[in-house]
């Protein structure tokens, strides 16, 4: 016992760099571990508000670009109501309005912290429980899908972004409706591959992607991307596609939470069903 | 000593800020991310008792970690690259030569710089990298990430020795 202990003492640098190692390692592990997803910091209040005060800064440069992307949407959103100059039934657009059973709820927030260069990118934003937010709400931009919510603290969200190879979304394509999961696999920010197309149908370089709304996480139709190039590979039956992303995620500033209010009631009753099977 | 903890604690903070702040926001094609914050395992004086240097090291890899949701990663590879840096300074410093107490480049000779960053700064980013995709699958692209972000750090902590931290 006494020699161990004069062993140890003697090589204490050893010990101490097993122990620091050990702890660092078993951190890795127990976070790598999809569910213990809890280890994610900067949601919480010190790193969060810290990213808070430098991203305000760093606001200032990027005013512009921003600018001319509301402007942009806008100009989109204004083409889509399509309103005539002059429209004096007012009173029955409100009517109309009223009989819609509004089923996504968008809150806007603001990208505090980001990265695309990490086999698994999360996104950080400045809306929290207290606005509502919580986990699995998707994440949407002007341009297209970003990610999905994962972890809210009191002010600040943390998401997965769909630049994450733990994550897979469905996807399908806009002009015949099959559909198929979306996953990306790195390294390239801009491209994801979309599986389980089959063969026999016929898609061509240009074809547009959107998501399905099966998931109940996004509405359908909200873009995804292009298809940039796809092969055949030998002895399957899928295609293997490339897709030019349409977010760009080196670039987000500001992005929508989408709220799908139906959402605990579509999740029981599938569910339910689920049980009986 | 006094002096010794000021300056050490000054540059900790500093080379934390500029690797969250501005390093880990710079991305080049999806393969490049210096990594300067070695830096400060690389300064530590060389009669520092090794404790002091992996506990050191330990402290910094944690804060870029929980700044750059990667528990335990940085920590992983800051440990194993302070615990060997005796290792290293023995095996490239020849006996005759007398030690200098401050490892810059100012006050060593610059290919003895040179091998001593590169060495530490590729060991810290063998850990790091293959510990975060946690995998050997697609083990060549891994290498090349890790080979391409190394020259990168090299090249900024050896130009950043023209710069600050002389002394």
């Amino acid at each position: 016992m006494r020699s161990l202990l004069r062993y140890l003492v003697k090589h204490y640098p050893l010990v101490l760099f097993l122990l620091l190692e050990t702890a660092s390692l078993s951190m890795v592990v127990s976070y790598n571990s999809y569910q213990r997803i809890t280890f994610l910091n900067s949601a919480n209040r010190v790193t969060g508000s810290f990213y808070n005060t430098f991203s305000s800064v760093r606001d200032y440069f990027s005013l512009s670009k921003v600018n001319k992307q509301l402007a942009e949407e806008n100009g989109r959103l204004r083409s889509l109501l399509d309103l005539p100059a002059e429209r004096d039934d007012f009173e029955d657009i409100f009517a109309d309005s009223g009989r819609y059973n509004f089923l996504y709820r968008y809150t806007p927030a603001k990208v505090i912290n980001n990265s695309v260069n990490k086999p698994f990118n999360y996104i950080t934003l400045n809306k929290g429980r207290e606005h509502g937010i919580k986990p699995d709400q998707g994440i949407i931009s002007a341009s297209g899908v970003v990610g999905v919510v994962i972890k809210v603290s009191n002010s600040y969200s943390v998401g997965l972004s769909l630049l994450n190879s733990q994550w897979s979304i469905s996807a399908m394509l806009k002009k015949n409706s099959y559909f198929g999961s979306l996953v990306w696999n790195g390294p390239d920010y801009r491209i994801a591959s979309l599986r389980e197309i089959p063969l026999h149908v016929s898609i061509s370089i240009g074809d547009t992607v959107v998501t399905s709304g099966f998931s109940s996480i996004f509405p359908e139709g909200i873009m995804i991307g292009t298809i940039a190039d796809f092969s055949r590979p030998g002895g399957d039956n899928y295609y293997s596609i490339d897709i030019l992303l349409s977010t760009d995620f080196k670039n987000l500033s500001y992005v929508d939470i989408v709220e799908n209010s139906d959402k605990d009631e579509i999740e029981e009753l599938e569910r339910i069903s689920g049980n009986d099977s | 000593m006094i002096h010794n903890y000021v300056k050490y604690t000054l540059m900790f903070v500093f080379l934390v800020i500029v690797q969250i702040l501005i390093l880990n926001q710079v991305q080049f094609s999806g393969y490049i991310n210096p990594y300067m914050y070695v830096l400060f395992i690389l300064l530590l004086p060389v009669t520092a008792p090794p404790w002091l240097v992996i506990l050191a090291s330990f402290l910094i890899g944690i804060v870029i970690d929980v700044f750059s949701n990667s528990m335990g990663i940085h920590a992983a590879a800051s440990v194993f690259a302070g615990y060997l840096r005796p290792v290293v300074i023995r095996f490239i410093s020849s006996h005759d030569e007398e030690y200098n107490e401050y490892p810059g480049l100012l006050q060593n000779k610059f290919s003895w710089f040179l091998l001593y960053t590169s060495i530490i700064v590729l060991i810290h980013h063998a850990v790091l990298f293959f510990l975060e995709v946690f995998s050997f699958a697609d083990f060549l692209i891994t290498f090349f990430r890790l080979l391409l972000s190394s020259i990168f750090s090299v090249f900024i902590i050896v130009l950043s020795q023209f710069i600050i931290f002389r002394k």
